[in-house]
């Protein structure tokens, strides 16, 4: 190492700079700047993209102190769990106070990246009218903005490549947001509105996809029909990434022909999603393009018809990525596991949330899948019932997962064949995929699961853990075990202080730990925050009643109904709401 | 075969559910295309209610739930979905779903599939003057109107049941 550090400091750090330039990984970067100090301020100074995984583990100026040349940001917010409605609104996660610094320190910002943040219009104006080279904006399951916001990033960001919603929460104030984009705009690549609930201005999005002729990916909202859709594909055959809105009509109807003529036309498509409001009979039009198809989305349209899906996936032979519903059946899923050999991701959603469940997938689906795709290896699965000797068989047949994550609808049910708990099941998950990175439970699972993921889970970086374990040694053996864990989430879970006390080192390894409904007592989280000055140990109280309703719960012997803890290098964060208490 | 009355006794047997198995079906059966009858035991031991009352069970985002909601609404308040179809003469009633078909062509081609009749074409002066059976329906006032006046959007949301009425007493509706 000595002889080769000399003989690379001999390099002009131009030099150096441009082998960094070859490490894309942040990873990667991360390690190199620790070798020796004059790589660090080559590293520090040439990092254009930064990713924060937990916005409260750092702050904006101390970002912008460490890259001072950055350009593009990711930044996350809230616990994942917050997507589930366990975390308060306005728990925090704001935006703003990131924007603001590096607009201040004329930051040359180009992309922004945001998950389940707080994002305000007053944000999105301040970010549109900083950053003159700003170029990529993509918001995945965020809320606080309205269409106004979106507007003031069409009318100023001249050099707009992407803007892509993700499912978010927006306040749609039916202005005319998409008619904010000047005539002299012709640089967008990538627009997803698909989250939009209101009108948008059909006029002006079609002169719009007429002049960006390097436009390729496009998701549409359902608020257009589909005589809008067949006019935009005619100007934009070159789409790679098609989210169609509404896709009803007559399909003896003129529009309708005229849709066919023009998907037929559309050579380019490999990533179709949307059919927000769909009539199952209109789903023969895009035939014509499935056969190229690699990413297929089809969760958002509870209104096709098992039938109706299978013969469209039958179309389908080179998909990779393939996201339904449990409407498609477990006969469904045989069809895709005959026909998608390719198949490498597959999420099934749940269609019924509030009825009888009738109909949904079990163990037979997956094990189809499991048997009929080799590639596969990342899979969502929400399913009516579950036994053991499926997910032996899964394990056997897929060695490959590096994400596996099973979702029973009722969250305890046992194996539906011996009425077991599903502990053998998992575990052979576990001990089969030695490269499994993240990994959901569900079902009726003892301390057993535990062990056997704390045992074999050599690679795992996240667990969600729900209604499950018997005892304080379930949580004992994931963290004793899983030496890779960053992100561990439980809920209504009988872990307690003796689990939570027994390795408080542990967490300044990890990213994060959220635990709700479980055992630990709000003395056990205050000895842990003494002991950890690096990590918030945030108490979460229900009521918004304010801080009184924290502090009228003072015994020590309580139990805290949401703890949320993470490693940060900032301290307690200024701006928890008042029923957020950091110890 | 003559039917002189609108208001004979009919034979029929409940109405039985299209074979395209419609997910908002209140049997308790999986979808799939064909009927697949096999009642899992093991289901019923799943308490479904239970997962109803779970907080954030399924773990589903709210973008999501939304999506499944709205669905869920417009499909279970349409006072006229599933309707009740005689006609003149068959041994037993037939039941459609309103909300399969595009417009009335659709649907009429479907009914005399069904049937195995004729309905020819509508016209709004002669009604469907001239063909063997005239489509009519049951509004929501509980009047028999002619199918094809109206709109259709307004037609499926007003139809409660349909009779397939001989061409000879359709003519009387028509003229009016």
């Amino acid at each position: 190492m000595c002889l080769f550090q000399s003989v690379m400091n001999y390099f002009p750090e131009e030099v150096l700079e441009h082998v960094f330039d070859f490490l894309t990984s942040h990873r990667d970067r991360n390690a190199v700047s620790l070798v020796c100090k004059s790589w660090y301020s080559v590293e520090k100074f040439s990092r254009k993209k930064v990713f924060i995984g937990n916005c409260y583990a750092v702050n904006p100026e101390r970002l912008i102190a460490r890259f001072p040349r950055l350009r593009s940001l990711i930044l996350k917010g809230k616990p994942h769990f917050a997507d589930f409605n366990l975390v308060p609104h306005d728990w925090g996660g704001h935006v703003y106070p990131w924007i603001e610094a590096m607009a201040k320190s004329r930051i040359n910002l180009e992309e922004l990246r945001l998950k389940r943040m707080v994002v305000s219009d007053e944000s999105l104006k301040l970010l549109a009218k900083s950053f003159p080279n700003f170029k990529s904006l993509v918001l995945v399951s965020c809320e606080g903005f309205t269409t106004n916001g979106l507007a003031a990033i069409a009318s100023n960001c001249k050099f707009l490549r992407e803007l892509d919603l993700q499912e978010n929460e927006v306040d749609d104030r039916k202005g005319h947001w998409l008619s904010c984009f000047p005539e002299s705009c012709t640089s967008l690549v990538s627009l997803n509105f698909a989250c939009l609930k209101g009108e948008v201005n059909a006029a002006a999005l079609e002169r719009l996809v007429a002049r960006c002729r390097n436009l390729r990916s496009l998701r549409l909202n359902h608020a257009l029909p589909l005589e809008v859709l067949q006019k935009i594909l005619v100007q934009a055959p070159q789409l790679n990434d098609l989210g169609t809105g509404s896709f009803t009509h007559d399909p003896n109807s003129e529009t309708f022909i005229k849709l066919k003529n023009a998907v037929k036309n559309c050579h380019s498509i490999r990533s179709l999603s949307g059919f927000l409001d769909v009539n199952g009979r209109c789903l023969p039009a895009v035939y014509p393009i499935c056969a190229n198809l690699t990413a297929l989305n089809l969760s958002y349209a509870p209104g096709i018809f098992s039938n109706e899906l299978t013969k469209l996936i039958r179309h389908c032979k080179k998909i990779e990525r393939l996201w339904i519903l449990d409407t498609i059946g477990d006969k469904g899923l045989g069809v895709v596991a005959n026909t998608c050999k390719e198949l490498q991701e597959l999420r099934v959603f749940p269609s019924d949330l509030y009825g009888v469940g009738n109909a949904a997938v079990t163990e037979e689906g997956l094990v189809a899948i499991s048997a009929g795709c080799p590639k596969l290896n990342s899979i969502l699965y929400f399913c009516q019932q579950m036994t053991n000797a499926a997910l032996i068989t899964v394990a056997k047949n897929c060695p490959n997962f590096i994400r596996f994550r099973l979702c029973t609808l009722n969250p305890i049910v046992p194996d539906a064949a011996t009425n077991q708990p599903l502990d053998e099941g998992f575990g052979a998950i576990v001990q089969s995929c030695k490269g499994l990175t993240r990994l959901s439970v569900s079902g009726q699972l003892t301390d057993q699961v535990f062990l056997y993921i704390g045992m074999y889970a050599e690679q795992l970086e996240m667990l969600s853990i729900a209604f499950a374990g018997d005892s304080d040694k379930g949580m004992l053996y994931v963290l004793n075990g899983c030496k890779k864990l960053k992100k561990l989430e439980i809920r209504d879970s009988p872990f307690g202080n003796m689990a939570l006390l027994s390795d408080m080192g542990k967490y300044e390894t990890m990213r994060s730990l959220w635990m709700s409904s479980c055992q630990v007592t709000l003395g056990a989280c205050k000895t842990l925050a003494e002991k950890m000055p690096r990590l918030n140990v945030e108490i979460i109280s229900e009521n918004e009643g304010g801080a009184g309703e924290v502090e009228a719960r003072l015994d020590d012997r309580d139990r805290v109904e949401k703890m949320y803890l993470y490693r940060t290098l900032v301290g307690p964060r200024t701006d928890a709401p008042d029923f957020v208490r950091t110890l | 075969m003559e039917t002189s009355v609108a208001t004979e006794l009919r034979l029929g047997l409940p109405g039985r559910d299209e074979s395209e198995a419609k997910i908002t079906s209140v049997s308790n059966k999986r979808s799939s295309s064909e009927m697949d009858d096999s009642c899992d035991p093991q289901q019923e031991s799943v308490a479904p209610a239970q997962k109803a009352q779970v907080v954030g069970w399924p773990p589903v985002r709210s973008y999501r739930k939304n999506i499944l909601q709205k669905k869920a609404e417009s499909s279970s308040d349409g006072s006229a979905m599933f309707v009740k179809v005689s006609m003149d003469g068959a041994p037993y009633l037939r039941k459609i779903d309103l909300k399969f078909y595009m417009n009335y062509l659709d649907l009429l081609k479907a009914l005399q599939n069904m049937f195995k009749c004729t309905i020819g074409v509508y016209s709004e002066r002669e009604g469907y003057d001239g063909s063997e059976f005239a489509p009519t329906y049951e509004d929501k006032d509980g009047d028999w109107m002619l199918v094809g006046d109206v709109p259709w959007e307004m037609f499926v949301t007003s139809c409660k049941r349909m009779r397939i009425m001989k061409g000879s007493e359709a003519r009387g509706l028509g003229c009016l």
